[in-house]
């Protein structure tokens, strides 16, 4: 088994430190760091009050300790909260974005120059607490599609933010959306006008940088009625034996006949064989089907972070309306995840599928945890649910929780769930056939993700398997 | 009678000697001799225990086999030290007893894998999904089965006897020099062991040699073997002609084991 696990367990490649000169403020959280942040994005009152609210609650809240996973204390004093990379005030142009930071993001995959830029895929590039380029904007705001950093959209379109910042994830929800609710820095903002299909990927790109700092970034989508978008988010993070917080929250809003497709392949560094440094990714996302027959999909990729606790979730309101999750997660090393989703119906037949594939390899734990709710009102909802856990080795772990929770009788639920492991005689059958040990894992995972791979959009496809180590099926038919 | 594992072995695309091997601490193999010359069929019979499957699964290197002493040359090579992949890319091939299942991935996608694993090997260019559909038609067709194993996933939900084709379908795309079939007659009626045993036939060739594991004597008499061996308590105790497997049947395997005992 010591090839398999090897195999897992691959170095991590975007570990690197792009030197760079960086504002960062002090560590330590109070009124004047956040009056301060609110300062330095230029922002209107009304946000500083909300964020204000935000911390006020936070103060309150305890961090939730129900997640099947274990981590010592947070010092949430010794985080810095705001980390820029020092440049011009107003960049005319992208061409204008220092050298050092193109060329990290080009190491990273993500070209964000004129020439070389990823044929239909709109970027955001986000490093630290900034955003410091967002490509297309100009192309896309042709179709009447917003899509620039949220702290550009709260000056420019505070109408539109004001209207929604808040209203999936409120900003007492949760202890991290609380905190990120007062301190969030960067990250994207989309609006898809009527009945307009964005033309293009949208894509945001989060790259962790100064060390002891924190990254709290949130996203804000709104497809208007009729309209179609697919976003993804990708990120990663240096190798530094401190741990690193992330808490991020994400808001979705589709409204009659919108669709959201949102999809995430996250690598955040995850620690050292020992369990030593890595991201702590404390993530919330939530969406909200508001309009008849909408749908929002949620497909992620967790292959990174130290520790991850999210629930991508959908708030199935309108009539008809779709939530679906397809989630890989893999836990190696000593990385821990706790993650899954929450489909809350509330409309009259709506449905939601969850397919989940978790892979625990090396000391890994790799919880599922997810809620179906069929509100008193929704006649006629359906739920699939599907989780499956494939082990590797046998110091690693898998747990599920799906909880259910039905009111009205006309509810259709179907549940599956499997567990499996990677075995000497598999690997021994792939190879018999003159595949190489790295291939036949490669293909034993490859086809244990597919449900969820075959999500992705196109361009991520790749990306996905490549990160776990697999060539891509191309099979017939 | 001339024992015919020992003759001689000029030409032997497989010489097995003194080939002693354990699995978790027990000895199971005691000392096996066997030559397979190129084109010839052998049968290896025996009753349950006496090392048959182990003898297929240490010539195809699954790691949980420990070779204790002996070696075994393949084209003149030592095969015992090579990976398993490289032993399957050299021409190597072992019909499972019991294929694995692997989810999500086709049997046409596994097969072209496996295929281009072994053309790489050659230094031939590797086959795209069009040119492999030809490929396999073609080789569908020689062997008289049709495609609609191809596009579900490899040997999930295949009933015993689709699983033990599909090993027989692979043998057939892969083309090895020497096939090793584990018991494949096992489980299968009596229409299914005829299919297969046609499309063995089919494969059979002056460059290819098999080595056909079985308990039974039933498949010997759809595919008749060259030379038959018996094995018995980790030895080959007897070999002889194909009437040797017809004389097994008639009076059993314990006169043989007894022999086996006292020698």
């Amino acid at each position: 088994m010591t090839s398999i696990e090897a195999h897992v367990q691959q170095p991590y490649k975007y570990g690197f430190v792009t030197d760079i000169e960086s504002e960062v403020v002090p560590a330590g959280l109070n009124e004047d760091v956040i009056r301060l942040i609110s300062a330095k994005k230029g922002e209107p009152e009304w946000m500083l009050a909300w964020r204000l609210k935000a911390y006020r609650n936070w103060l309150k809240m305890s961090e939730p300790h129900w997640p099947n996973v274990k981590y010592g204390p947070i010092d949430y004093q010794a985080i810095s909260y705001y980390a820029a990379p020092k440049q011009k005030p107003k960049l005319d142009s992208l061409d204008q974005v220092d050298p050092k930071l193109v060329q990290t993001f080009e190491k990273l995959g993500i070209p964000i120059e004129e020439q070389k830029r990823l044929t239909g895929v709109a970027v955001d590039a986000v490093f630290d607490s900034v955003s410091v380029a967002t490509t297309f904007q100009a192309e896309l705001a042709k179709y009447g599609v917003i899509f620039m950093p949220i702290s550009q959209a709260i000056r420019e379109h505070a109408d539109l933010v004001q209207q929604y910042v808040g209203t999936v994830v409120p900003y007492n929800d949760n202890f991290f959306a609380a905190l990120n609710s007062a301190v969030f820095t960067d990250g994207s903002f989309v609006y898809v006008p009527k009945g307009v299909r964005c033309p293009l990927e949208l894509s945001t790109y989060f790259r962790i940088n100064a060390s002891s700092t924190g990254q709290f970034e949130r996203t804000l989508i709104i497809a208007d009625e009729g309209s179609y978008v697919s976003y993804l988010e990708g990120c990663s993070a240096p190798m530094r034996d401190e741990n690193q917080l992330h808490a991020a929250v994400v808001e979705l809003v589709a409204l009659d006949r919108a669709t959201i497709k949102y999809s995430t392949i996250q690598n955040w560094y995850p620690g050292d064989e020992e369990g030593k440094g890595g991201i702590y990714n404390f993530v919330t996302k939530r969406g909200k089907c508001a309009g008849v027959n909408s749908k929002i999909s949620w497909t992620q990729v967790e292959t990174g972070s130290a520790i991850t606790w999210k629930y991508p979730g959908c708030i199935l309101q309108g009539d008809n309306s779709i939530g679906e999750f397809y989630s890989v997660a893999v836990t190696s090393r000593k990385q821990q995840a706790d993650t899954g989703t929450k489909m809350i119906h509330l409309g009259k037949n709506t449905r939601s599928t969850i397919v989940s594939k978790g892979i625990s390899a090396g000391r890994g734990q790799n919880t599922y945890r997810g809620l179906v709710k069929i509100m008193k009102g929704a006649e006629g909802a359906r739920n699939y649910s599907q989780c499956d856990s494939m082990l590797i080795g046998d110091k690693c772990g898998a747990h599920t929780f799906p909880y259910i929770d039905v009111r009205n009788s006309t509810a259709i639920m179907e549940h599956e769930a499997s567990t499996s492991k990677i075995g000497e005689d598999q690997i021994f059958y792939l190879r018999q056939r003159g595949l190489s040990a790295e291939d036949a894992v490669s293909m034993i995972v490859n086809g244990f993700c597919k449900e969820v791979f075959k999500e992705l959009p196109m361009e991520f496809a790749v990306e996905a398997t490549r990160l776990l180590g697999i060539s891509l099926e191309g099979s017939v038919g | 009678m001339p024992g015919h594992g020992t003759r001689d072995t000029g030409h032997a695309l497989l010489e097995v000697k003194g080939l002693r091997v354990a699995v978790a601490g027990n000895e199971i193999l005691k000392g096996v001799d066997l030559a397979i010359r190129e084109g010839e069929v052998h049968a290896i019979m025996g009753p349950n225990g006496s090392g048959k499957s182990t003898l297929a699964q240490v010539l195809a290197g699954h790691p949980a086999y420990t070779v204790l002493a002996g070696s075994a040359k393949y084209e003149g090579k030592g095969l015992l030290s090579m990976k398993p992949e490289e032993r399957a890319r050299a021409g190597v091939f072992l019909a499972f007893q019991y294929p694995v299942e692997i989810r999500g991935i086709t049997n046409s996608y596994f097969l072209r894998s496996a295929l281009n694993a072994l053309r790489r090997e050659r230094g031939e260019p590797e086959l795209d999904p069009i040119d492999f559909l030809q490929v396999l038609e073609q080789k569908l067709k020689a062997i008289g089965w049709d495609d609609s194993m191809m596009n579900r996933p490899v040997n999930e939900g295949f009933s015993g006897g689709e699983k033990k084709r599909n090993e027989i379908l692979q043998l057939a795309v892969l083309e090895p020099r020497l096939a090793i079939l584990d018991e494949t007659d096992s489980g299968l009626d009596i229409d299914a062991l005829k299919t297969v045993a046609h499309a063995v036939n089919q494969l059979r060739g002056p460059k290819r040699s098999f080595l056909i594991v079985t308990h039974y004597q039933r498949l010997l008499n759809h595919i008749t073997p060259d030379v038959v061996h018996v094995l018995a308590d980790g030895r080959i105790v007897k070999s002889g002609g194909p009437e040797l497997a017809h004389e097994l049947e008639a009076k059993g395997y314990d006169w043989l084991r007894d022999a086996a005992m006292v020698s």
